[in-house]
């Protein structure tokens, strides 16, 4: 029962951690599928970050706060889908200038206003997202095996938990059910297909591009007032990466995305609770390790050793009509 | 939409447009200033007069720029061929990694034996890990971007792995090697100085600035003079005449990423060999990235990359006393600074072009 | 009498220096199968792209059923009831059949309805005009006959009274093709109007109902299929020979310098492109082959250059036989040179200066220096003096490729492959987008090669200069290399004729 309550724990500090990959990994999938590469996922997880605690902080309102970060995220995809569509610039030169301005400008904006090198002043109360307690917790608390199952990973968590897991089958539903996510779907892979349809591909691009703010600005906000209590610089330490590795390893796909985030949420979780601790038959195994083994997965999946992994074909290319 | 390619005079497209590009850079930055109610001109004196007004500033100013110009010249190279090496810091850790393991076994060696080893150990360790992203994209078929990125975050564990569990001299609580014998330490500048007669303030700036400046020569030399330069070039340009020339293009990626890893590792020498004098973390601060930064403000050129490092070497330096003189610009500026340069002069690149080339034409006619 | 479907006047249209379309005239009645046919570069595909809304039109009006209308988008095409049957396809191979269909015309932000009736709509217009395909297969795992099908149902499906398809059957089996016409034949039938682009005689003569003729961006004919004959037309197509042929007649030497025997090539998806050639060249020697472009020549040159690798069969350049493996260094070693079919794309590199564009391929030569390094001077010389004895303008090899016109391009091009003194040469499409003094000049210098007992392989879908250089010719159609010829003993009908697919008379085989 012990072992089956640490487990519980660890399941549900790894959804916890989840949450922030699950939100940019959905968002690159939009962006990705239509066809714009984005590793500028990172950049607007922290804009978003930064944005939501400093409204909170300044308003009292954690949900203004969050408005305010999903606000920052789309002007950041703005600026993405500018310079990629509009200017047909390189993707990755722009992901890459959309994480190093944000990581500057956070830290200094924050600095600049708080005096705490770049950290915000606690959240407390209303400003901060608040755990929900589903009902019944308590009551089924007793209910073996699925009750402290209920009551730990199910109940307890902040609105944005909610909203990342319902976003899956809603992205799924979008992707695969509806006319947008159709376009969506033909314009990643053959832009020309859609341009001779009578579609405009800049319109569809920019539309995908925003989706991925908003989720983006869902995932930020939930690090810095849900999560956390607050905005530390650079606290985003690479999960937007992470994301993309994830999206990488879920060959683009939203209910494998899912699967991958939680596995890499987990992977982390196991990571903090198993420092220094000494595995039967392996020994201390090195916290390193566990917390590479995302990357290490997702370089093996790319290589094709095991499956493979192949993207949106027209991703990253920006759309010129050939002669 | 008519996508006719707008074309401009050499001299326009070669310094006009990284001008202007950069002055946009700039211009945006300072509105950031201004955002933070400081003046942005007196934001840029102090910055100028703490980079270059005294002597040490301009020493601490040359050894940021040490680190730029490796880290730029490895951008560069991987940019000739065509690749896109984001994984500068990864390959600069490992560069780090192999710098103190010679420096720590023959450290007791002298210098001029021990360091010759420790740069190639450096180079190498950098070489190797940027070779293997390299020969995964040529015969693979996996993209140098991601898998660079992801490098980057294996090479960050293992770096904290080996100062945690192996480096770590017993008792010691922070994460680093033990200091290097005598043998393993690149001397200052001040001590040659001193040496020659000369007195020189104390700065962090050593020998590996001038390593940095060979360095770029012999990029030069490599990108635009010799054979395997051309071959570079070639793949970068035209994969498909490239075989048409039987150049194949598989090696040459990965020979060109092995380069530039190399080049990212050496990084390590000014910081590991030349300052630290021991493994650390966190050694490579995001230089890595500055180097793409550099890269696209130097347009891949060896002497634009000089260039471009030595003006972020003043942005860091100058950053870092304006920081002392104006608390609420804290030294991320640079870092803003940093991302409006990828942006303005990467990512937009050809904003103004066709601007430009308005403007040019109308004064043609007029 | 009733509006024509289609009526084009003085459509205009430039690409930079290229004109692509020169004041084009043409009337499409309703009803009938039009078939547009020209050379490879005639302007047949700009013009459909202009009536599809892919491109605009520099000048010029178009009239459908009786209303001039702008086509500035091929929304615009979809709503005046044109549709296209691409060349390359336009579909999204990781979706299925059904959502292609539908795709731009949903109906309804929700995809469940649209689909039941794409659905329903694709298999009624599979039973109607015999184009079955499965709606929920995925496109990306049909055959390309399958593909053509869910082109052209996606047409029909966004309403299109006027359908254009351009070429084709060029990558249908014949069996295919034939499901293809019975298909057209039954959309006109029900009252549809085609426009049918093509390079192939034969389809003209089987289907049309009119035709008209393009050559170099102009309309040169309009004629009623049954009033005339592929003799005519291949006339029209070709244009008369430009001047007699300037060839020196006779081969000036006897050993075989390449001899290919059997060879295959495959390309990198597995398809043999190049099926069991067998051929000689003789020193002293221009062996032509003719055909339209798509056939296998391009990677018969590729993989004799040794950029691409043989299935099967031998290769001797001198008389030694080339290694499966050798790559293009290693050939060029062997003696051979190769002036590719396309200069931009692996012939030079645009990017580069001239004088580094005219060591591409020579780079490791120690005329440009020994060991590591490539001696900048000596490269200029070299540059400056190949620009002189070649002729090409500006002579500075300084000059940024890119900013040299096509003639003096492939005098570069040309320069660096002969006077590397080869014994076997590979010539693809030497005058492509060069201008009439380049073309003589080049012509010229092949017939020098020529003269100096270089074997030369020639490949070119120029019939006029195949006539003008080759001593030999035959014509590759499907892969394969068919009816070999003196040039003596045959002209343009025949040659034109056997490139159209149309049989060519057995038995006179000149090898």
């Amino acid at each position: 029962m012990e072992t089956y309550l640490l487990a519980l724990g660890i399941l549900d500090s790894g959804t916890r951690l989840a949450v922030p990959l699950l939100c940019a990994c959905l968002a690159g999938l939009y962006s990705e599928k239509a066809g714009v590469v984005d590793i500028g996922l990172e950049g607007k997880l922290l804009g978003a970050a930064f944005a939501s605690a400093t409204t909170a902080l300044a308003t009292g309102s954690a949900l203004l706060g969050l408005m305010a970060g999903i606000a920052v995220s789309l002007m950041l995809s703005l600026v993405h889908g500018f310079a990629c569509i509009t200017q047909r610039g390189n993707q990755i030169v722009t992901g890459v200038a959309i994480n190093v301005l944000v990581a500057g400008l956070t830290a200094l904006l924050g600095h600049a206003w708080y005096k705490q090198g770049g950290r915000t002043p606690s959240l407390e109360g209303a400003a901060r997202l608040n755990e929900i307690q589903l009902p019944f917790a308590a009551t089924l608390e007793s209910v073996p095996i699925l009750g402290p199952f209920y009551a730990e990973v199910v109940s307890g968590h902040a609105l944005p938990v909610y909203l990342a897991f319902l976003a899956v089958p809603l992205t799924w539903f979008l992707l695969y059910r509806t006319r947008w996510g159709l376009r969506i779907r033909a314009v990643g892979e053959n832009p020309a297909a859609v341009d001779t349809a009578g579609i405009s591909v800049t319109r569809l691009r920019y539309s995908a591009v925003l989706a991925c703010g908003l989720l983006c600005g869902i995932g930020g906000a939930y690090m810095s007032v849900a999560q956390a209590a607050g905005f530390l610089p650079h606290m985003t330490a690479g999960k937007g990466f992470i994301a993309l590795a994830a999206l990488i390893f879920a060959k683009w796909r939203p209910v494998a995305a899912l699967w991958a985030c939680l596995l890499f949420g987990l992977l982390d979780a196991a990571a903090i609770r198993l420092q220094g601790v000494v595995l039967p038959g392996i020994g201390e195994v090195p916290v390193q390790a566990i917390q590479a083994l995302p990357y290490m997965l997702t370089v093996i999946l790319l290589a094709g050793f095991v499956g493979r992994a192949i993207p949106p074909k027209a991703s990253g290319v920006p759309y010129v009509k050939e002669r | 939409m008519s996508a006719r390619p707008v074309t401009l005079p050499r001299w326009a497209d070669v310094y006009l447009m990284p001008a202007l590009n950069v002055g946009l850079a700039f211009l945006a930055s300072g509105l950031v200033v201004l955002a933070i109610g400081e003046s942005p001109l007196e934001a840029t004196t102090l910055l100028l007069r703490g980079a270059l007004g005294h002597a040490e500033g301009i020493g601490f100013t040359l050894y940021y720029t040490t680190n730029f110009i490796f880290t730029g010249l490895a951008v560069a190279v991987a940019f000739h061929a065509g690749l896109f090496n984001i994984g500068g810091e990864g390959q600069a850790m490992l560069g780090g990694i192999g710098a103190a393991i010679a420096a720590l076994m023959l450290g007791s060696l002298p210098g001029i034996l021990a360091l010759p080893a420790a740069i190639l150990a450096a180079a190498l360790f950098g070489a190797g890990w940027a070779a293997i992203p390299g020969w995964l994209q040529a015969k693979r078929g996996s993209h140098v971007v991601i898998t660079t990125i992801m490098f980057n975050f294996i090479a960050s564990a293992l770096l904290v792995y080996l100062l945690v569990d192996v480096f770590r001299p017993a008792g010691m609580m922070e994460p680093s090697s033990r200091v290097f014998g005598e043998g393993g330490k690149l001397p200052f500048l001040h001590e040659i100085a001193a040496k020659l007669g000369m007195k020189l303030p104390k700065s962090p700036l050593n020998l590996s600035f001038v390593l940095a400046l060979a360095s770029a020569v012999a990029v030069w030399l490599l990108i635009y003079r010799s054979r395997l330069g051309y071959a570079i070039r070639t793949v970068g340009a035209n994969p498909t005449a490239a075989r048409y020339a039987g150049i194949s293009p598989e090696r040459i990626t990965i020979l060109a990423m092995a380069i530039s890893g190399a080049l990212a590792g050496m990084m390590a020498v000014n910081e590991i060999l030349g300052v630290q004098h021991r493994l650390l973390l966190a050694f490579t601060a995001g230089y890595g990235f500055v180097g793409i930064a550099v890269a696209l403000m130097g347009r891949g050129h060896p002497a634009g990359i000089v260039f471009a490092a030595l003006l972020f070497g003043v942005l860091y330096q100058g950053g870092t006393e304006l920081a002392f003189d104006k608390p609420n610009i804290s030294r991320d500026m640079i870092v803003v600074i940093q991302g409006l340069v990828i942006l303005f002069a990467g990512a937009l690149e050809f904003m103004l072009k066709p601007w430009v080339a308005k403007l040019l034409a109308g004064g043609e006619q007029a | 009498m009733s509006n024509p479907a289609i009526r084009l006047v003085g459509i205009e249209k430039r690409f930079g220096a290229v004109h692509a379309n020169r004041s084009v005239d043409l009337v499409v009645e309703n009803g009938s199968i039009h078939g547009i046919i020209g050379e490879n570069g005639a302007g047949k595909s700009t013009l459909m792209s202009i009536l599809f809304g892919f491109y605009e039109a520099d000048s010029g009006e178009i009239i459908v059923q009786g209303k001039p209308i702008r086509i500035r988008s091929p929304a615009d095409a979809i709503a005046a009831g044109i549709g296209m049957v691409h060349q390359h396809f336009m579909l999204v191979d990781t979706m299925s059949v059904a959502e292609n269909v539908m795709l731009g015309m949903e109906g309804g932000a929700f995809t469940e309805s649209g689909l039941s009736k794409a659905r329903a709509e694709i298999i009624r217009f599979g039973a109607e005009y015999g184009i079955q395909v499965e709606p929920d297969a995925m496109v990306g795992e049909l055959s390309v006959g399958l593909q053509q099908r869910v082109e052209i149902i996606k047409a029909l499906y966004r309403g299109a009274r006027i359908l254009i398809l351009d070429e084709p059957t060029g990558v249908l089996t014949p069996a295919e093709a034939e499901q293809l016409f019975r298909a057209l034949a039954e959309l006109r039938r029900q009252g549809r109007t085609i426009l049918l682009i093509t390079h192939k005689l034969k389809e003209i003569m089987a289907i049309t109902d009119h035709v008209s003729v393009m050559r170099r961006g102009a309309m040169v004919a309009h004629r009623k299929t049954g009033e005339t004959n592929p003799q005519e037309l291949a006339e029209l197509m070709v244009g008369r020979p430009v001047g007699q042929p300037v060839r020196a007649p006779g081969i000036t030497g006897q050993d075989v310098l390449l001899d290919v025997r059997n060879l295959k090539v495959t390309d990198a998806r597995g398809v043999l492109r190049v099926d069991d050639v067998t051929f000689a060249v003789r020193a002293g020697e221009i062996l032509g082959i003719a055909g339209v472009s798509g056939n296998g020549q391009s990677e018969l040159v590729e993989s004799l250059a040794g950029m691409m690798p043989r299935r099967a069969g031998e290769v001797f350049v001198c008389g030694k036989p080339v290694p499966p493996e050798a790559d293009a260094g290693t050939l060029r070693a062997m003696g051979l040179a190769h002036v590719p079919e396309d200069r931009q794309r692996m012939g030079l590199v645009t990017i580069f200066p001239a004088h580094e564009s005219a060591i591409l391929g020579r780079q490791d030569n120690p005329d440009y220096g020994t060991g590591l390094f490539i001696d900048q001077k000596a490269a200029i010389a070299d540059t400056a003096g190949k620009m002189s004895r070649f002729d090409v303008r500006p002579p500075d090899p300084l000059l940024k490729t890119a900013n040299f016109s096509g003639g003096n391009q492939q005098k570069i091009v040309i320069a660096r492959e002969v006077e590397t003194e080869p014994d076997v040469l590979l010539i693809a499409q030497p005058t492509r987008g060069v201008d009439i003094g380049a073309i003589a000049f080049i012509h010229r210098k092949i017939l020098d090669l020529k003269a100096a007992g270089k074997a030369i392989l020639l490949v070119s879908v120029e019939l006029d200069e195949i006539f003008a250089l080759s001593d030999r010719i035959c014509v590759m159609c499907g892969g394969r290399l068919m009816g070999m010829r003196h040039t003596e003993e045959t002209d343009q009908n025949e040659i034109g004729l056997m490139m159209a697919g149309l049989e060519a008379k057995p038995g006179e085989n000149a090898a």
